[in-house]
């Protein structure tokens, strides 16, 4: 138990040596704290890129996820590599565009494609109505983690009020170089951990994948297959294709493109992400592994499968190890989030009402904003609102209405105009509202049709809607006569 | 979009089409449940046409972009 505490101790010590050494001499003025100088290789961009598949919510809600509802955890392994392939085509442009314009936030990009600080505006509310119950939900894991593998001895309040504060400090002290040097660590850590977890329960437990598997399906008919109805293969399909679409347009994700030293890193990481991305297996299998041998986990206890298994199967001290990566996981997501949404208040929101605002004096309040939103973070975190979990599937949504007007201004003519944007990404987010908190599906709004469509993610009514508000606002403001006129001229 | 850039919706096909067409356990792929494990193929797979998509795009030459 000491051994496993030290372990989790020493995890914490090392992200925030890490994090503020990451500083290294650099004098800490927007290009470098907000976008590391734009001279990222492609190892800390992919890094960065990767850092989405592996936070707390893949770690616990991956094993989890399997754990308790078997099949539809699938999607997960799914989306992320189309995600990669829409990225090769996507994010070229964008970081060319926003190397050539010094932009410094995801809201940035709007302002300037569109001309229009309103839309910018717009865009940084969705943004942190999106990136709060995001850092939210980092801060939980955490709590969870160093609860279970400290077996219960550091209160979860305290785990999660000392892991803000590292984030905090490292965040303030050397911006994203912080959040790019301590996923190094990260990455490491959890790499060695989930291989090692994910065959060695298998085998030790079921004497190999396969039969694990059989035994599975022999004890748990259907569990390993998508459902007839509900989380159907119509459900995989569609919510495979919309989180892929959402995946870069979470800001934290979008601005990290910046860092990058040149265009074709988005490239190459477009043919290795996907292989990364396996790794995901190993998780899954720790999460199937615990289906047979610590039955019994319901509702959000199904997170704590992993440590469960874990601490009945292994002396306190690989329980600290398993706890450290876990650690990582929260903190280091956590890092880029926070830094995010710092920025985009500093710049996009604050800004407005200082348009003279220096780059110096824009970087000195977003680092006095980096506590500010934390704290925000950690009150929700340890008040435990019971609307969080519908605070997050919002969250996914929001940020999904932004691709249809992201994909339009990288056309080469731009068809879709600064009041159309507006207009689709208002209307997207208040759909896509309205659908998640009256908890409607298609199947409730529309129960004549056939299972296939009943079935579909009901996030799709949320961006039809967008698209074509979209169309006919830019239609009727005269978007796509100025797009035909210029491709006539 | 070059003709090449249309390659680029195989992994879209080949990762959603496997449970589509078959959603059962069995056979099993590489000792995983069949959907599971046609999904995993098809991520390397994904992989491989986007390295070929890499090689074939002259963005990516040393005086590209």
């Amino acid at each position: 138990m000491i051994a496993a505490l030290a372990l989790i101790g020493l995890a914490a010590l090392a992200a925030l040596l890490l994090g503020v050494l990451a500083r290294a001499g650099r004098v800490m003025e927007i290009e470098q704290w907000a976008v590391g100088g734009r001279g990222f290789g492609w190892v800390f961009v992919f890094l960065l890129l990767a850092g989405e598949i592996y936070t707390t919510f893949t770690f616990l809600g991956a094993s989890g996820y399997s754990y308790g509802l078997g099949a539809p955890a699938y999607y997960i392994l799914a989306y992320g590599s189309l995600a990669y392939v829409i990225a090769y085509f996507l994010l070229p442009p964008i970081w060319t565009y926003a190397h050539a314009h010094g932009l410094h936030s995801q809201p940035d990009f709007f302002v300037r494609k569109y001309e229009s600080p309103a839309l910018g505006a717009l865009v940084s509310i969705v943004d942190l109505i999106a990136l709060v119950p995001y850092l939210v939900l980092q801060l939980t894991g955490l709590g969870i983690i160093v609860t279970a593998a400290g077996y219960g001895v550091v209160p979860k309040d305290a785990a999660i009020l000392i892991g803000a504060a590292i984030v905090i400090a490292y965040v303030m002290i050397s911006g994203i170089h912080g959040s790019a040097w301590t996923s190094v660590a990260k990455d490491i850590l959890i790499l060695v951990v989930v291989v090692f977890l994910g065959l060695y329960l298998p085998f030790h437990l079921y004497g190999g994948v396969g039969s694990m598997f059989e035994k599975i399906a022999a004890a748990k008919p259907g569990f390993l297959v998508f459902r007839p109805s509900g989380q159907s293969v119509a459900w995989f399909v569609s919510t495979v294709l919309l989180t892929a679409l959402g995946f870069f347009m979470w800001p934290h994700s979008f601005a990290a493109c910046y860092t990058a030293r040149e265009a074709r890193v988005f490239r190459r990481n477009a043919i290795i992400l996907p292989i990364y991305q396996l790794i995901l297996l190993f998780v899954f299998f720790v999460g199937f592994a615990a289906v047979l041998a610590v039955p019994g986990l319901k509702g959000g206890a199904t997170n704590l499968a992993l440590f469960r298994l874990a601490t009945k199967e292994f002396p306190p001290v690989v329980v600290g190890i398993i706890g450290a990566a876990g650690v990582f996981t929260a903190l280091v997501p956590g890092s880029l989030i926070t830094m995010t949404a710092a920025m985009l208040l500093s710049k996009n929101l604050i800004g407005l009402a200082r348009p003279a605002a220096t780059g110096e004096q824009t970087v000195a309040l977003a680092k006095w904003l980096v506590p500010v939103v934390m704290l925000v973070a950690v009150y929700f975190t340890i008040t435990g609102s019971a609307t969080i979990v519908t605070m997050l599937l919002v969250g996914y949504s929001f940020v999904t209405q932004l691709f249809p007007v992201v994909v339009a201004s990288v056309m080469r003519r731009n068809p879709a105009t600064a009041a159309g944007a507006f207009a689709g990404i208002l209307t997207g987010v208040v759909v896509a509202t309205l659908l998640t908190f009256t908890h409607t599906t298609i199947g409730t709004l529309l129960p004549g049709l056939p299972g296939v469509i009943r079935d579909l993610n009901v996030g799709i009514i949320a961006l039809a809607a967008n698209v074509i508000v979209l169309v006919v606002v830019s239609a009727l403001t005269g978007g796509f006569r100025a797009a035909a006129a210029a491709g006539t001229a | 979009m070059k003709l090449f850039h249309w390659l680029a919706v195989l992994p879209f096909v080949g990762i959603l089409i496997g449970p589509v067409v078959h959603n059962d356990v069995y056979p099993l792929i590489l000792g995983m449940p069949f959907p599971l494990g046609w999904i995993a193929v098809w991520v390397v797979l994904t992989a491989v046409v986007m390295a070929v998509v890499y090689w074939l795009d002259p963005a990516n030459r040393e005086d590209g972009q």
